[in-house]
């Protein structure tokens, strides 16, 4: 028998997450995503301020700000940044270049693949500061060490995620452009050159972060100018501000370039509508 | 003239038999169907036929202009609907250049009522859409053939029975040859002239339809054909049960 006095069944709103579905008001994106760094430099703060360390152990952004002030009145800022972002612009250029088309030899043709693959794995495993001895007897303390280095760098992950990418594109969409008339060259360029393009960007943000560390150390060892060369002078000098500087300086970098491939990402991948978070 | 004579063919997979010695013939402009259970063999003669399997034995001749509809749309993610349409022609050989090719696709855009979707990315486009501009995409080619290979088997009823007409209305207008590869024998019979059943690699069953259109599956001569079909495939019917 059914129980006529028993209490009704509860009801209850559909909704898989607890959230309220319209907040009231929404903070924007940027702030959302700046509050963290500024926490961290707030927190930063509070801890100079209580004398946790001395100035000579941690400069607090305070000071760190006002070493800035005094380096770019000198110049010496602008020059050492310039030069800085020169070598990085330069080897990520090469280096972007020989990924890319190593990917694409080795993505594309199977000769290719058991030829190069090995030999590129090998050379991955090398640590490339290991190599610094050998590439300064090679080609001196110039310029070009230093960019090689950089493109080194490079090279690897835009290598390993643009040949994931490539070896990734759907086979079913090639045989698609192979029945409708596309030839060889034009499935390169319409349907696997494109469909590797996600990968190929997660290999550029990695290869954003390696080169910065790579640059700096290469600065430090041999070079008169740039960031890592003004982070040794300040060593000689006992400057914590200006090592910190340097340091939040490669910061900012690093968040300006994770950026501009994040506004890449949304312009060359509109096509795609995946899960954007919650 | 015929759009399809293949003779012979036979395709192993890893010592496995799938076709074996298969011969087919279909005229110029004839709409066939080709049924059979699944694995035996349907999607490997279509692939065969769309040039797409080159490592079978036997001898196949199709018709120069062909195109194919897929069961999923397959279309180019990273490219709108117009262009999806359009791929793989060259604007260089088009009646009219680049502007000439753009008429044509927007043409069989408006064939399968999508022409408001142009500009769209295929991730927006519903199943049925998709699957239309699949076939706006197959007509441009103006093919002599059209190899669909379950083409409606994704869909929901409604939208099948749909599309259909739609296809029946194409094929009306355009006449090329078709062969329908299918699993749903009612299909076959609303749709095709004749209907083939693909049994152990061979072609053991083809009947021509010749019931009026629209094909009422109420009617006798349809239950009569669709229990044939169905004994054919080894699928016992309600009515000749025990």
């Amino acid at each position: 028998m059914v129980d006529l006095t028993a209490p009704p069944v509860t009801l209850v709103r559909p909704s898989v997450s607890d959230r309220k579905r319209t907040p009231r008001f929404r903070v924007p994106r940027l702030a959302r995503r700046l509050t963290g760094p500024i926490l961290v430099i707030v927190l930063w703060q509070a801890v100079c301020s209580a004398h946790v360390f001395t100035s000579f152990e941690l400069a607090s952004p305070v000071a760190v700000i006002d070493a800035g002030r005094q380096l770019w009145a000198e110049g010496a800022l602008q020059s050492a940044l310039a030069i800085s972002l020169q070598r990085v612009v330069l080897g990520l250029t090469l280096g972007v270049t020989a990924g890319v088309t190593l990917a694409v030899i080795t993505g594309l043709f199977w000769v290719g693949e058991d030829l190069l693959d090995p030999v590129i794995q090998a050379a991955r495993a090398v640590p490339i500061l290991g190599l610094l001895p050998l590439v300064i007897i090679w080609m001196g303390v110039g310029e070009l060490p230093k960019e090689f280095l950089v493109a080194l760098a490079v090279t690897f992950p835009v290598y390993l995620n643009t040949h994931a990418g490539i070896r990734g594109v759907d086979m079913k969409l090639v045989e698609a452009g192979q029945t409708f008339g596309l030839n060889r060259w034009g499935l390169i360029r319409k349907v696997i050159l494109p469909g590797a393009l996600p990968g190929f960007l997660v290999g550029l943000r990695f290869a954003l972060v390696g080169c910065w560390a790579i640059i700096v150390v290469a600065e430090e060892i041999n070079a008169q100018s740039g960031l890592g060369y003004l982070i040794m002078q300040a060593q000689t000098t006992d400057r914590t501000d200006i090592m910190c500087l340097c340091l939040a300086i490669y910061a900012i970098l690093g968040i300006g370039a994770d950026a501009i491939v994040r506004l890449l990402e949304r312009y060359l991948l509109v096509w795609r509508r995946g899960f954007k978070g919650a | 003239m015929n759009a399809i004579v293949a003779t012979g063919v036979r395709r192993d997979f890893d010592g496995r038999n799938v076709l074996d010695g298969l011969d087919l013939a279909v005229d110029d402009g004839e709409f066939v169907a080709l049924l059979g259970r699944s694995g035996t063999g349907k999607s490997t003669l279509l692939r065969i036929l769309g040039g797409l399997d080159p490592a079978y034995e036997g001898d196949v001749l199709v018709s120069e202009r062909r195109a194919v509809v897929f069961q999923e749309p397959r279309l180019i993610p990273w490219q709108r609907v117009l262009p999806n349409v359009s791929l793989g022609l060259s604007p260089a050989r088009a009646k009219g250049g680049r502007d000439g090719l753009h008429t044509l696709a927007v043409g069989a855009l408006a064939e399968v009522g999508l022409t408001d979707h142009a500009r769209a990315w295929p991730v927006t486009l519903s199943g049925g859409e998709a699957q239309r501009v699949a076939l706006a995409r197959a007509l441009v080619r103006e093919p002599q053939l059209m190899l669909l290979d379950e083409p409606f088997g994704a869909l929901d009823a409604l939208t099948r029975s749909r599309m259909h007409v739609l296809l029946r209305e194409l094929w009306t207008r355009h006449q090329p040859a078709v062969l329908l590869v299918t699993h749903d024998v009612e299909e076959a019979i609303v749709l095709a002239d004749r209907v083939l059943v693909l049994d152990r690699g061979v072609i053991t069953v083809s009947a021509q339809v010749t019931l009026d259109r629209p094909r009422d599956p109420g009617s006798p001569g349809f239950t009569g054909l669709r229990g044939r079909l169905l004994a054919e495939l080894g699928v016992v019917t309600a009515e000749d049960g025990p």
